[in-house]
Parts: C-alpha cells; sequence; structure tokens
C-alpha cells in the first residue's frame, strides 16, 4: 500500500552544498506542515517535489506513478499544484484570467476549437468562467474578478494565487509561506479556509510555515527539517516537545537543559 | 447621433475629395485618417462596421479607378497588417522577440514561386509553370510550410529568452536568406541573387490584378484579424500571455511551454507563409533582396508603434509605416527636391547649392527613426495600446476598465 505522495532518500546538492539530504516523506489527505529554520532546505524541498529541480538521488512517487524526470506542468496535470514563497501571479492579467491560466491542464479544448469555435468552445468556455468566479468567491476574492493581480492588496494577492492553485485540480496542494506578511487574524482566516478545502474536497496540503501559532494549531502532522535532514516528525505537540527541533530554532545551549529534564 | 453624421459626413467628404484630388498625397492621407476616426469614435457598432466595410469594399477599389498607386499602397498595407499581426502573436502575445520573422514570408513567397513558374522544371524535370488555379492551393501550402518552418526555428531556441533569442532568430532570419542566394547550385532551387521569374498569378474571374490582389488582401487580412481575435480570447491566448508575465510560474500552473512556444512560433509563421505567396504572385518576381534584415525589423517596427499585443495597433502600425516609407517620405523628398532645382532660396542660402550628401531623398530613413524615437520618448506603449500592456507600463495608474465576467 503506498500513500498518496511520497519520497523516499530524496537528495538535492548545489555544487558542494548539501541542500536536501536523504529525506523520506509520506502524506495522505489532511494539512501537514514542514517547518525549519531558514536555509533548512523547506522551498528546495518543494521544488523537488514539483518538478522545478531534478534530485541528485532518492525517489518521488504520486499516487504510486513516480514523478522524477516530469515537466512541472506534467505534474500539475496530475493531481499536484503548488504556491510560491515570493508570490508569483500573472501580475498584469486580472485576477480571474490567472484562475483560468490556472486551469490551461483541464481545458479540453484544442486549438482547432478555438479556430472555429464550435458550439462546444462556448460551452466549455463559459463553464471555465464559471468555475472561475466560484472559485475566486471560495478564497474570498468575490467581486474582485476583474482586478488587475498586481492592483490587489498583499493578502488578496495570496488568496488569489491559492485560487488559482486551486483551478488546476489539484489532490495535493503545496503552499509556500501562505500566510507570510499577513496579520494573525488574516492567517487564521486563511487556515479556516483549509480546512474547509480538506473537508470539501479531500484535498492533501502540505504547508511550509514560519508562523508557528498557525501550524501548531492547524496541522495534523508537523515534519521538521534542519541543514536539508528531517530531524523530527509527528503530530505538533509531539514535534514541540522534541529535543532536537528545540535546538535547530534556538541553539545548543537550550537543548542541553531540555536533555537534562528527562 | 452628432458623431454618427459626423463620421458618414467626414468619410463621404474625404472620399470625394480623393476622387477630385487624385495626385494629391495629402487628400488620400485624410481619408485614411477618416477611416481611423471611425474606428474611434463613439458611434454604434453596426455603423461603424458598416462605415468601414463600405469604405474598403466599395471606395477603396473605387479610388484605386481614379489613381491606381493608391490601390497598390493600399495593398501593401493589407500585406504588411497581416505579417504585423501574425508578429504580434509571437512578439506581443507570447512574449518571444523574433528578429527573423520575414524568413517565414519568404519560404511562403519562394513555396509558390518555385512551382508557379519554369523554374520547378530544372529539379523535376518538366510540367511547371502549375496552372494559376494551384495558386489557392497554394495559398494553404504556403501556410503549413511556413508554420512547418516555425515549429523547426522554434525547437532549438526554446531555452533561450530575451536578448538571447533575439539572437539566433535574427540569424535564422539571415540562413533563410542566404539559404535563398546560394541556393542555386548543385541543385537550382531559387535560382540565387537573379530571383525568380515570372510568377504565375491566379486566375481573377474578370476583376482587373490590381483590384483581385487587394481583394484577396483584404479577405486574408479579415481572416487572421479573426483567427487573432479567436486566439487571444482563448486558453491558448492566455496561456501565452501568462508565459510572457512569469515562464516559471506558467508552467508550474500547467500550461505547458514547449508546447505553447512552438504553437505560437507556427502560428505567428503561417500568416506570413500565406502572405508570402500574395506576394510572390503580385510581384511576378522574388529575389533574396525582399527578405532582407530591414524588413523584419520594419515589421517589428510596426508591432511596436502600433502598440504591442494589440490587434488595431498592428494593423494601424503596419499601415502608418507602410504609407510613410511609400507616400509621405517620398512625397517630402520629392517637395524638397522640386524646392531645390526651383532654386528657393531659405535664409538666404540657395537650396539649389545643397550637397548631394544632403539630398532629401537620403534623409528617409532618418526621418523615420527620429518618428520611432519620439514615439519611443512621449508614447511608449504604441498608438492602439492592448490593455495589458498599458497596465506594464503606467503602474500606478489603475485602470478601470472592466472586462466582461462571461465571454461569449
Amino acid at each position: 500500500m503506498s500513500a498518496l505522495f511520497e519520497a523516499r532518500a530524496v537528495t538535492k546538492r548545489f555544487g558542494g552544498l548539501v541542500a536536501i539530504n536523504r529525506v523520506d516523506y509520506a502524506l495522505e489527505r489532511g494539512i501537514s506542515s514542514i517547518i525549519g529554520p531558514n536555509g533548512a532546505g523547506k522551498t528546495t524541498l518543494f521544488n523537488v517535489f514539483t518538478g522545478l529541480y531534478e534530485p541528485d538521488g532518492g525517489e518521488v512517487t504520486f499516487r504510486g506513478r513516480s514523478l522524477l524526470g516530469l515537466r512541472p506542468d506534467q505534474i500539475t496535470a496530475l493531481g499536484v499544484c503548488r504556491t510560491f514563497q515570493n508570490i508569483r501571479l500573472f501580475a498584469n492579467m486580472t485576477a480571474i484570467e490567472n484562475v483560468l491560466v490556472g486551469m490551461h491542464a483541464r481545458v479540453p479544448l484544442h486549438l482547432w476549437d478555438a479556430l472555429t469555435h464550435r458550439p462546444r468552445f462556448h460551452a466549455v468556455e463559459r463553464g471555465l468562467w464559471q468555475r472561475g468566479g466560484e472559485l475566486l468567491e471560495r478564497v474570498g476574492l468575490r467581486g474582485k474578478a476583474n482586478e488587475v493581480a498586481r492592483n490587489l492588496p498583499y493578502g488578496d494577492q495570496r488568496r488569489l494565487e491559492l485560487a488559482r492553485a486551486l483551478a488546476s485540480g489539484p489532490a495535493l496542494l503545496l503552499l509556500d509561506e501562505p500566510t507570510a506578511g499577513m496579520t494573525q487574524g488574516e492567517a487564521g482566516h486563511l487556515m479556516g479556509l483549509l480546512r474547509q478545502l480538506v473537508a470539501d474536497l479531500g484535498l492533501a496540503i502540505l504547508l511550509i510555515e514560519h508562523n508557528m501559532r498557525v501550524v501548531m494549531e492547524v496541522s495534523d502532522r508537523v515534519t521538521v527539517l534542519d541543514h536539508g535532514e528531517k530531524i523530527a516528525e509527528g503530530l505538533p505537540r509531539e514535534v514541540q516537545g522534541d529535543a532536537r527541533v528545540v535546538e535547530a530554532y534556538l541553539g545548543r545551549r537550550a537543548s542541553r537543559k531540555s536533555h537534562a529534564a528527562p | 447621433m452628432i458623431r454618427s453624421v459626423t463620421a458618414v459626413a467626414v468619410v463621404a467628404l474625404s472620399a470625394t475629395l480623393v476622387a477630385v484630388f487624385p495626385r494629391s498625397i495629402l487628400v488620400f492621407l485624410a481619408f485614411q485618417c477618416s477611416l481611423l476616426f471611425v474606428y474611434v469614435t463613439r458611434i454604434p457598432g453596426w455603423l461603424r462596421a458598416g462605415l468601414l466595410g463600405l469604405a474598403l469594399i466599395v471606395l477603396m477599389p473605387l479610388i484605386g479607378f481614379f489613381n491606381g498607386y493608391y490601390l497598390e499602397v493600399a495593398t501593401q498595407v493589407g500585406i504588411f497588417a497581416a505579417l504585423a499581426l501574425g508578429l504580434n502573436i509571437v512578439v506581443g502575445l507570447a512574449g518571444l522577440l523574433d528578429l527573423g520573422y520575414v524568413a517565414f514570408f519568404a519560404v511562403g513567397a519562394y513555396s509558390w514561386a518555385i512551382f508557379g513558374s519554369p523554374q520547378a522544371n530544372l529539379i523535376f524535370g518538366g510540367g511547371f509553370p502549375l496552372a494559376p488555379g494551384w495558386f489557392y492551393v497554394f495559398l494553404f501550402v504556403g501556410l503549413g510550410v511556413a508554420a512547418l518552418t516555425g515549429v523547426l526555428l522554434g525547437l532549438p531556441v526554446l531555452r533561450l529568452r530575451g536578448d538571447y533569442l533575439a539572437i539566433v532568430t535574427l540569424g535564422f532570419g539571415e540562413v533563410i536568406r542566404v539559404l535563398a542566394n546560394n541556393l542555386d547550385k548543385p541543385i537550382n532551387l531559387t535560382n540565387g541573387p537573379k530571383g525568380i521569374t515570372p510568377i504565375g498569378r491566379p486566375p481573377a474571374l474578370g476583376i482587373p490584378y490590381n483590384e483581385a490582389f487587394y481583394f484577396l488582401v483584404l479577405l486574408i487580412v479579415v481572416v487572421v484579424i479573426v483567427v487573432n481575435r479567436r486566439l487571444e480570447d482563448s486558453h491558448i491566448g492566455r496561456a501565452w500571455e501568462a508565459m510572457r508575465e512569469d515562464e516559471l510560474a506558467a508552467q508550474a500552473m500547467g500550461v505547458p511551454l514547449v508546447r505553447a512556444k512552438l504553437m505560437a512560433f507556427a502560428c505567428g509563421a503561417s500568416f506570413a507563409g500565406v502572405m508570402g505567396v500574395v506576394f510572390s504572385a503580385k510581384q511576378i518576381f522574388i529575389n533574396p533582396e525582399s527578405f532582407t534584415f530591414l524588413e523584419s525589423i520594419g515589421v517589428l517596427a510596426m508591432v511596436i508603434l502600433g502598440g504591442m499585443g494589440s490587434i488595431p495597433g498592428a494593423v494601424v502600425g503596419a499601415t502608418v509605416v507602410t504609407v510613410l516609407n511609400l507616400q509621405v517620405l517620398k512625397g517630402f523628398s520629392l517637395w524638397l527636391n522640386e524646392l531645390k532645382n526651383a532654386g528657393v532660396t531659405v535664409l538666404g542660402y540657395s537650396l539649389a547649392n545643397l550637397p548631394t550628401q544632403l539630398e532629401p531623398a537620403k534623409y528617409e530613413r532618418m526621418v523615420f527613426g527620429i518618428i520611432l524615437v519620439l514615439m519611443m520618448i512621449f508614447r511608449p506603449q504604441g498608438i492602439f495600446p492592448a490593455r495589458r500592456r498599458q497596465r506594464e507600463l503606467a503602474q500606478a495608474q489603475q485602470d478601470s476598465t472592466v472586462t466582461p465576467v462571461v465571454t461569449s
């Protein structure tokens, strides 16, 4: 029985630097988080998972199918989609257009349909716009469909990126610091939305997050990376108490103290 | 209502003036401007379409009756409008800077030139030129061959962006021209620098050739505009624009970059291919000199002048550049020459003493260059900028025009 998404012994090197060292990872539906200090290799891991980087070793499978050697767009078509740490919207396109691009892999039309404008084209296109509108509403951007992405406030841009990723109909959503730059209230709101998505669509969501309160509240499972290695994994409260995690975040002296405790 | 009446009056007046003064370039320019006025002024859609249709289908050929050269200019404008629209897909929508676009035009032109003239006899032994009717088949052959060439060019340059892509496409354009120049041996395919002639003309159904070519070009331009529009408003157009905005994000959202880029190259190239076929038949004679780097730059200038990524922009840009080159600058030169020959003195200096290096005919390119530079300084987004381009250039300015949520 293989998990929905599984990575085994993934390694990624940049020259002499080992960014990720033999990381095993598996997840099922629900919300999982990856945390770790800056430079721990979290985003690198995301990039390997979504095909932006080719790993130097290891295996990545989704629904039992290997993702290695696939292009990012093929991986998206299989049902793994992501957002970016530094928001990468199509800045000069409107919100709805951004979402429509997200649907690209699921559009059942060809060049010929677009040129001839067969009735099917209009039907499909209308369906796309309608679904796009629903997605925008879902993430709380109702009425902003025709706003140009670059003109949206920061929090809305993050939400729009989420809608765009959702538009590709993913089974696994990878979110790279979705609450960065948000207030605690906004972040809480977004997490409620993610919970809702998991409940409604049966999604698996993988978060990279720095906001510890958010992580501990929302995650079903937390994985901690440090220096490219997995140092802890488990329920949020298990991880919180883990000595190596505390060491990674706070430094060595604190860790000696906690070693002495048990 | 007042606007509608004005629009009708302006077109009627300018057309009449052209009939009365068939030699005056200024009057013909006024006629062109009246069409532009009809396009931009706020009148009911049916009236606008009707007036433009009337002007292009009825008035323009009539004007050609008074002054055949104007029809020739209009045909040239049409040819370059189609080229600009094709390049607009590659550069304006997909954001791939192509400096060798005229190569596809050449490929289309040579495909009919070789088979529509006795040239093919040198390769296949006999049976050529093909009957004139084949011209219409070759419109599609030219389209196909050019699209294929587009894919061939696209494949090796897929990983390149920006400057690098521009350099490679520039080289590609030169390669095609040099090939045309040198493929007269070992097998004489293109007849080298001497060019191919006579190239067969299509059966024209009893219409004079000038009018026939005008209508053919007009028809093709209309088809090209419709195709351009439909591509722009489809998932393909959106993918191209996304690719231009952020290639990496587009790919991560499921846009297959290779396919999308090849499709852009092929679509853009195919328009040039079709027009190449028409061009070769119209000119009867072609040689590699018609497909120089300067032509590619000219077409690019049309796209940029009109407004990148904008369909009306490409058409207006093509019109402005072509009319500028064929009529305005030539007219300017002629006028200055007349002054010179008449020995007019300006500020006590007789123009007749002007050194030959400063002959007005030699200013043409310079004046064109100055216009382009001024344009880039004062209106970098082009004459008719695309919605998106406007945003890119005037970031702070909030554009409140609203696109329909559901296109139909």
